[in-house]
């Protein structure tokens, strides 16, 4: 379902992008690269899936010797200190649809890749070429940064630089300077416009006049990072506190931010932190309510399940097929 | 753990840090309860002993532990039965004790949680009392082709009147137990609580106080979440712009905050729930 290669390089042919193909055999590591290509002349990439915790995806894709600070990264980008992690394994698989070891710029050609921010280095700007998996480990391309932005505009993103080396201070009186590359559209977010009064689930719905439309669009509405959510997430995330936690406050949140503005006579960011405030104040209570919630639960579960095959044995449980 | 019958709050450090552990690397737990240890070295019957590990379990639950990671499992239910045997000759119990004590340190102790998997890494949180009995058992750990365990240790929890006074049970006052009400905890922090501050109010905005001594700033070390709260606090006291007073005011606030919700989420432990979390069942999403 995902692209392949020979699709990509098809589609950079297509846009006149200019580009060299190098083969070679199956690599994992920018060292095990760079002993196939890095003589040639171009610039090797490091490239980097991360994850914050509302599950939102980064592709960080810089020179092999810039020091990217996932700290430093996180506080930029308005994810507080150590709001990024290394995304799992199944995100490179479900998500970004390459193998492992080969995650790259490239793999934001696929739908499924469609919410996922990327992140370039400056870096690649001063370098005649830089070295690229095309969705592949055993091929490395090689392009210029400009090239690379006519891809990443043909995709119909626009190329976002970052020197990550910075480490601007981020604090009241200095936004994190890169939030605007934190991924929006995902209908609870609580940086929904507050202009918007009607319920930010389906905006749309307004608009349409049709009883049978309403039921369609909510499907088409969620074509981004919610079923995103669902192909990523594994069920065992269901039983998971801590998404739980995120997830009442992602509903609380927006609402009684757009609310209180309405009457408050008070700046968004000032809100904002208060609310942010709460959420930190309230989260250990919370977690702690929602861990006997869980317990509770599995202890039925469990009894109910021991008592099932004490009475009826294994025909207790019904079968598949 | 052996216990006896009330939990205090140097206890909960030890499970409060495991439970980071288990969230923060989403790895299965087990936790041993020591049951024979008071029946061999006190005058209690099993069934007192078992009815005191289950207690203590409950405190154990409500500590907030993933009830699909953790399997809590008692000596005398799950590893004893045969080894110790129940006879009036004790000393032989005493003897096999400590190997008791070691071998939930290996994996192969727990063929329905990790079967084939000889080899995992085991780490274990622990107060620093622990060590020698752990240091026994990495020493034996390669002599039968184990890993040796892993051991992080909490540093030492002083009773309330200080380091120099040990908490027991005969003296409520020198701890902090997690039965005590808010008001008791307000009491006890206020009158028992060791102050490094100085005896006068001028003596103490020109001297400061004495953080090496003072039991409420090394209370606060371990149970104030906000890293730069606690600072601020730190700096402040030592140069004496802080009172006694008001490092307890704010101990005291995290302690009943923290006792609070443990004993809200204990009264949310039922019996089943003991049962479930001792049952020996598979853990299928016991990692990741």
């Amino acid at each position: 379902m995902g692209y392949r290669k020979d699709q990509l390089l098809a589609r950079l042919q297509e846009l006149k992008i200019d580009f060299t193909c190098y083969d070679h055999p199956v690599v994992l590591t920018v060292e095990e690269q760079a002993k196939h290509v890095g003589h040639l002349g171009g610039a090797l990439s490091k490239n980097l899936l991360l994850k914050d915790k509302k599950h939102r995806l980064y592709v960080v894709s810089a020179l092999a010797e810039t020091k990217v600070d996932m700290k430093i990264l996180s506080q930029r980008l308005g994810l507080g200190k150590g709001g990024l992690r290394m995304a799992p394994e199944e995100n490179l698989l479900q998500v970004l649809q390459v193998p492992l070891g080969c995650v790259t710029p490239f793999a934001l050609i696929n739908e499924s890749a469609s919410a996922v921010s990327l992140l370039l280095d400056k870096g690649f700007k001063s370098k005649q070429t830089c070295y690229f998996h095309p969705l592949t480990n055993d091929v490395t391309i090689a392009l210029s940064s400009s090239n690379l932005d006519k891809f990443i505009i043909s995709i119909g993103k626009q190329p976002a630089y970052v020197n990550f080396e910075d480490a601007p201070a981020v604090g009241k009186d200095s936004p994190p300077d890169l939030a605007h590359l934190v991924p929006s559209g995902v209908p609870n977010s609580s940086e929904q416009p507050v202009e918007n009064t009607t319920p930010t689930n389906v905006p749309h719905q307004n608009n349409v006049p049709k009883a049978t439309e309403v039921k369609a669009k909510p499907k088409v509405q969620s074509k981004g990072p919610e079923t995103l959510q669902s192909k990523v997430d594994k069920p065992t995330n269901a039983s998971s506190v801590d998404n739980f936690v995120n997830d009442v406050f992602d509903i609380i949140s927006p609402l009684f931010l757009s609310e209180a503005l309405k009457k408050l006579d008070i700046k968004k960011e000032e809100l904002s932190s208060i609310i942010d405030g709460i959420r930190g104040r309230a989260a250990p209570d919370l977690e702690s309510i929602a861990r006997s919630l869980k317990s509770a639960s599995y202890t039925s579960g469990f009894h109910a399940g021991f008592e099932t095959m004490l009475n009826r044995g294994l025909s207790g449980r019904p079968s598949r097929n | 753990m052996a216990s006896s019958e009330s939990l205090h709050l140097g206890h909960l450090i030890p499970f409060m840090f495991t439970k980071y552990l288990q969230d923060a690397f989403k790895v299965p737990l087990v936790i041993q309860l020591t049951d024979d240890e008071k029946f061999l070295w006190k005058n209690l019957t099993i069934a007192e002993c078992k009815r005191l590990a289950r207690e203590n379990a409950k405190d154990i639950i409500a500590c907030g532990f993933d009830v699909e990671r953790t399997f809590i499992f008692t000596d005398l239910n799950y590893v004893g039965g045969g080894i110790l045997g129940i006879t009036p000759e004790d000393h032989i119990g005493k003897v096999s004790f400590p190997p008791v004590q070691a071998a939930p340190s290996f994996p192969s102790l727990f063929p329905h949680l990790f079967p084939g998997n000889d080899q995992l890494r085991c780490l274990i949180p622990c107060a620093i009392d622990q060590d020698p009995y752990f240091r026994m058992t990495r020493d034996v750990a390669p002599k039968i082709g184990f890993q040796k365990p892993s051991l992080i240790e909490s540093r030492f929890f002083p009773a309330l009147q200080g380091e120099s006074t040990k908490m027991s049970a005969s003296d409520p006052n020198s701890a902090i137990y997690v039965t005590d009400s808010s008001k008791q905890i307000k009491a006890k922090v206020n009158k028992y609580a060791f102050s490094g501050g100085q005896a006068s109010v001028e003596l103490h905005r020109k001297l400061g106080a004495n953080l090496d001594v003072d039991v409420p700033i090394k209370y606060l070390n371990f149970f104030l979440e906000d890293d730069d709260e606690l600072d601020h606090i730190k700096k402040e006291y030592k140069e004496g712009r802080m009172l006694t007073g008001e490092v307890k005011q704010r101990l005291i606030a995290v302690l009943s905050e923290l006792v609070a919700r443990h004993q809200r989420a204990r009264a949310q432990v039922t019996e089943e729930m003991v049962d479930a979390f001792m049952a020996v069942r598979p853990l299928p999403n016991m990692f990741g």
